[in-house]
Formats: structure tokens, C-alpha cells, sequence
């Protein structure tokens, strides 16, 4: 009896499994389907296969304009927001900071504020100081949004190393600067990388902020929200997210294995002999 | 103790409201092998650390050579240093490790390869350059934490409990090695330990450091059969101990009552304790102390004692004891070598009997 019912739960865990999977990703997989299809609606029964929509879309000049933004802005908010999440990481981890805690969940505190809340107030705020919106204030506000990412990163790869191995450095003969060249980079690269992948994905995926503080040059996203109002275009947004999907899902990977890289290395083999 | 090759001054250390260091004063010679020993938390790190230049004394002065280094950055100190975790850098190979300090001076490539090959050769690790520091078994990173110190040429190696991470058998063989490579380099050693066996094995001298204060600074012998306070006395080995009035003097004779334990003789007894009155520590160490069943002919001594015998512990060449003496709280220790067939005596229960002569008395101040 109770070994039938242990089974009965386990099919259960089963079907509850593969329902979530399905709830996860069938809708996704719609996008590659329907981009593929030969119909301008989206719609069953499929009518035939056509590479046309990848075709158009790619030819559309101002889909090339809005994605070399949306890569510009990405790169600039990845390097800025991980420069500066290094610097608050390695004080975090490695000084005693006077209210360390505080200063984690201040900067920590736009990853709770809705973003359509922030979007609004740094509006405002540049209004009133009668700053003009551009790709810049899109970086600003990013910027805002993804420092918080890249010090939880970058603090749990800091966290992870030997306090005394950049003492070794500086026994060594090495001062503070060069002990965090030839040591600390090296060490803190796999999170690094990992921070500079993570708020470059957040900074290019990112609507709300960008439809506040775009001004008239379109990010990706806003391109894409823009050309829902064609519904003649929406095939050729499909084609356009089936790649952008495509090239997120390389990059995670991409960002997960050089992580295990960074495990692998931290766990020692420490035996007796 | 006013100079020394590494002469530490008046050094005092707080953090916050503790005193980690309190006005230590020691002097270590040139090629010393000298250890800094004392519980966690005594002070025996921070010095060190002091020593290194990863801590900044409050007050005092720290001399290498002569040369005043108080307030020099680690980098430029003629210190190495050998770290509790070794600090192996994980990026880089066993070679590159042992070269990171001589990279700085941008030696040609066949003396850079020469001098670390050299080391590894010190180190018995010869073959090795190669392995990352994740392919590397505890005592071989602790040789390459080593190695990469000693390729440094320091005046001073400095060394942070660094054998206490090995197994009890490697950590002994370690020991012996250590002190052959430091009396054939004849590089002054400062190590620090809280194994009490570690530091009295290797050491040509010890500082027993407790609570910031170095309490004594001697050879081992002399620390464990005259330690000069209670603390180090009770640190160091196993003790028994006798408060007691004197109340007879002859010379350096002198005698104490100690309450339940009666009217203590006591042979070579210190300044302090040769006048009548005169309120004194007593202990005795436990392999001093001769162990017999009452009524059993003991052989003529100065001092007797008798108790129960509590419990009895085989330890192979010798065995330890506790015996129960009425007015005592603490059971007093007795360890005796095995060397005849088991005595019949040596049953918990027995009526024993205790002497030991008037000159294994050690006299202290009571505190």
C-alpha cells in the first residue's frame, strides 16, 4: 500500500513537473513556430514554411538602428554598473564598512521599487533639472537598476577566496595596486563576467525605464512595442524574438559555464599525503 | 632582551575596546628558531601579523637588522610570511606560485627557472612546477607556501600555525623537517602555535603569550621545569599544584604547610619564598611523582601523600594516573614510565601512596 501510494505521489510529482515545463516554455516556443510560418496571422492550422519574415525584418533599417542602441547602451551599463559593483563587492567583503549592511540594502533597494515607479521619478527628476532625454539618461537609469545585480554577484565570488591571498601578494613584494592586478582581477574574473553578462541582458531587455527615458532614439524594446501597433509587422517581431531568444539562451550558458569554471577552481582537494 | 636581530618594543595593538597585544617587549636573535605559543585568541597572530605589516602597532617600535620598520608596508619588509591557509594562488601553477615574488625583479629567464627550480628541489617537490594548486595534497602545499617564502630570501620567515592543518603523523614528520631546513638555511624562524608539543619540540626559544602579555620568554627545558607563573605552568604540560605558608627556612630549604597536603619539603626554593610566612605556589609535575600501594615499601623521600587511586590510563610506554586526596578537589596526575610487568597495585580503588623529592618542587608566586 504504501510503496503503490509512494507511486501514485511520484506520478503526480511527474505531471506537475511536466505541466510547469510546458507552462514555461510552450508559449515561448510559439515564437520560432509562428516565425516560420507563411501567414501574416498568427494563427493555426500553420500554412507553410517562409524565411520571409526573417528577411524583412532584417532589412528594416530602423530595427538596425534600435538594436546597435539597445548594444550600445547594454555594453555601456554592463562595464559601468560592474565597475562599480566591484568596487562596493571587494569594500563589502573585505572592510569592516561603518553600516555595511545599510549601504547593501540602500543600493540594493531599486530591485524592489517598481520599475514603472522609478521610470516616472528619474522622468521627473530630469525634467526639473531640465536635462534632456537621450540614450544617456537610459543608461542612467540602468545603470540604476543593475549596480544591485552585479555587487550580489560579484560579492559571493569575493566571498568565496582566501582573505590572506592578497596578503600573500603584498608579502610577495607586490603594493596594493599591483596585489589587485596580478591576484584579485584574476581571482574576481568568472564574476566579473558573469556581471557584465547578466546587466547587459538586464539593460537590453529592459522596457519600462527606457519608454520613460528614451526621448526619440528607440532601445530595442521600444522598437518592438512600436511596430505591435502594425499588425501586418507582428511576424516579422516573432522572427525578431526568436533571435534575440536564441542569443540570450548562448549567452546564460555561456555566463553559467564560465561561473562553474570559477566553482571548480575555489574547492581544493585537501588531503593528508 | 634590550637588542636583537628582530627587536620588538613596548608593541601594543587594540582593536576597539580588547588589547590584542599588550606592551610586548621581545628580542630574537639572528637564526633563531623562536616560537610564539599561547591559546587562540592571546595575541600570538596579531604580533606576528605586526611583524609581517598586515597589522599596525598602536605603540611601540618593530627593528629588523637595525633598520626600523614599525610603519613599512609588508612589501617592503625583509619578512616573508608562511599563512595558516598557505594561501596557494589557485590561478596560478606551482611554479608560477613559487616565482610570483622573484617576478618583480625581472630576473632573466634561466636564473628565474634555476632559483625555483632550486626550491623545489628544497622541498623535495622537484617535478612539480607544473601542477595547479587544486592537484597539490595538504603537505605539499604547505611545502610550496614554504618554498615560495624561502625563494624571497627574507631576514625574517614568519610562520602562522603552519603545520596545523596536516595530520597528526605528517604534522610530526613536518615538525623535524622544518627544523633541519631552518638550522641548514639558518634563517631566523618566528613561528606561532598553540600546540604547547609543536613549540617545545622545534624551538631554540619560546614566548608563552596569554591575553595580549607575554608571560614568559625561555628555552623549552627551562619553561617546562621552571616556568615563573601559574599560567605557564598550567599551560605547559600537566601541573599539579599546592598552595602553602612557609614555615620553616634553612637556607634554600624551606618547608610549607599546604593545609590537606601537610608540610611540603622544598629544595633550591627562590628569594621570594626564603622567609617564615611567606604565602607561595607549589607544583609538582605529574612524571616526578612516584606512585605505590599503601604499606607497599616506598623507597625514603621527601614528600608523601595519600589517596585513592581514582583512575588509571594505559598510554603504551607509560601510563597516566589520578589519585584522590581528601581535601583536594582536583585529582592529582601521576604519570609513571611501563617498564617492569604491570604492578598489582594499579587498580582504581587502591590505597596509593605518593612521594616525590624536595628539589621537584617548583615554587611560585601566588597570584
Amino acid at each position: 500500500m504504501g510503496a503503490r501510494r509512494k507511486r501514485q505521489g511520484g506520478y503526480g510529482l511527474l505531471a506537475y513537473a511536466l505541466l510547469y515545463l510546458a507552462f514555461l516554455y510552450v508559449p515561448v516556443m510559439f515564437l520560432p513556430l509562428f516565425s516560420f510560418n507563411d501567414s501574416a496571422f498568427i494563427a493555426f492550422p500553420l500554412t507553410g514554411f517562409t524565411t520571409r519574415w526573417y528577411s524583412e525584418m532584417l532589412a528594416d533599417s530602423a530595427m538596425h538602428h534600435a538594436l546597435l542602441n539597445s548594444l550600445k547602451v547594454g555594453a555601456t551599463v554592463s562595464l559601468v554598473s560592474t565597475f562599480l559593483g566591484l568596487l562596493a563587492a571587494r569594500a563589502l567583503t573585505r572592510y569592516r564598512v561603518p553600516g555595511g549592511g545599510l549601504v547593501l540594502g540602500v543600493t540594493s533597494l531599486p530591485l524592489l521599487i517598481p520599475e514603472i515607479v522609478l521610470g516616472i521619478s528619474l522622468l521627473i527628476l530630469l525634467n526639473a533639472a531640465a536635462i534632456p532625454l537621450s540614450l544617456y539618461s537610459v543608461v542612467a537609469g540602468h545603470v540604476l537598476v543593475c549596480v544591485p545585480f552585479a555587487i550580489t554577484v560579484l560579492m559571493s565570488r569575493f566571498e568565496g577566496f582566501d582573505k590572506s591571498l592578497e596578503e600573500a601578494a603584498r608579502d610577495l613584494g607586490d603594493g596594493p595596486l599591483k596585489a589587485f592586478v596580478r591576484v584579485t582581477l584574476p581571482l574576481a574574473l568568472p564574476g566579473i563576467v558573469a556581471s557584465l553578462l547578466l546587466t547587459f541582458l538586464t539593460s537590453f531587455d529592459e522596457f519600462l525605464i527606457a519608454f520613460f527615458l528614451a526621448g526619440t532614439d528607440a532601445t530595442l524594446p521600444l522598437y518592438i512595442w512600436g511596430q505591435l501597433r502594425f499588425p501586418f509587422k507582428l511576424p516579422s517581431v516573432l522572427a525578431l524574438g526568436a533571435m534575440i531568444l536564441v542569443a540570450s539562451a548562448l549567452l546564460v550558458v555561456l555566463a553559467e559555464w564560465v561561473r562553474s569554471l570559477g566553482v571548480r577552481e575555489r574547492s581544493p582537494t585537501m588531503v593528508g599525503a | 632582551m634590550s637588542d636583537g636581530f628582530l627587536h620588538i618594543a613596548g608593541v601594543t595593538k587594540r582593536f576597539g575596546d580588547v588589547t590584542a597585544v599588550d606592551n610586548a617587549d621581545l628580542g630574537i636573535a639572528r637564526g633563531e628558531f623562536f616560537s610564539l605559543l599561547g591559546p587562540s585568541g592571546c595575541g600570538k597572530t596579531t604580533l606576528l601579523r605586526m611583524i609581517a605589516g598586515f597589522e599596525f602597532p598602536d605603540e611601540g617600535e618593530i627593528t629588523i637588522d637595525g633598520a626600523r620598520i614599525t610603519d613599512e608596508p609588508p612589501n617592503r619588509r625583509p619578512t616573508n610570511m608562511v599563512f595558516q591557509s598557505y594561501a596557494i594562488f589557485p590561478h596560478l601553477n606551482v611554479f608560477d606560485n613559487i616565482a610570483y615574488g622573484l617576478r618583480r625583479e625581472r630576473p632573466a629567464r634561466v636564473e628565474l627557472r634555476k632559483r625555483v627550480e632550486d626550491a623545489l628541489a628544497m622541498i623535495k617537490l622537484e617535478g612539480f612546477g607544473g601542477r595547479r594548486a587544486d592537484q597539490l595534497s595538504g603537505g605539499q602545499r604547505q611545502r610550496v607556501a614554504l618554498a615560495r617564502a624561502l625563494v624571497m630570501r627574507p631576514k625574517v620567515l614568519l610562520l602562522d600555525e603552519p603545520l596545523g592543518a596536516l595530520d597528526k603523523r605528517l604534522r610530526e614528520a613536518m615538525q623535524i623537517e622544518l627544523r633541519q631546513l631552518q638550522k641548514s638555511i639558518g634563517i631566523t624562524f618566528v613561528f606561532v602555535t598553540h600546540d604547547q608539543e609543536e613549540a617545545l619540540s622545534m624551538s631554540d626559544r619560546i614566548a608563552v603569550m596569554s591575553a595580549g602579555r607575554v608571560l614568559q620568554v625561555a628555552a623549552p627545558r627551562t619553561l617546562y621545569e621552571g616556568p615563573n607563573c601559574r599560567e605557564v605552568a598550567d599551560f605547559i604540560g600537566t601541573m599539579n599544584f599546592f598552595e602553602g605558608t612557609t614555615t620553616w627556612v634553612e637556607g634554600s630549604n624551606v618547608v610549607a604547610d599546604a593545609g590537606a597536603a601537610g608540610k611540603l619539603k622544598i629544595a633550591n626554593a627562590p628569594e621570594f619564598a626564603r622567609k617564615m610566612g611567606a604565602h607561595v605556589l607549589l607544583a609538582v609535575r605529574p612524571e616526578k611523582m612516584a606512585l605505590a600501594l599503601t604499606g607497599a615499601g616506598t623507597a625514603s623521600s621527601a614528600n608523601r601523600l595519600s589517596g585513592t587511586l581514582a583512575a588509571a590510563a594505559y598510554l603504551g610506554e607509560r601510563s597516566h594516573y589520578q589519585v584522590r586526596v581528601e581535601g583536594f578537589k582536583e585529582p592529582i596526575a601521576v604519570a609513571a614510565q611501563n617498564e617492569g610487568p604491570e604492578p598489582a597495585a594499579h587498580h582504581t580503588g587502591a590505597s596509593v601512596t605518593l612521594t616525590w623529592p624536595a628539589d621537584a618542587m617548583i615554587v611560585l608566586p601566588t597570584d
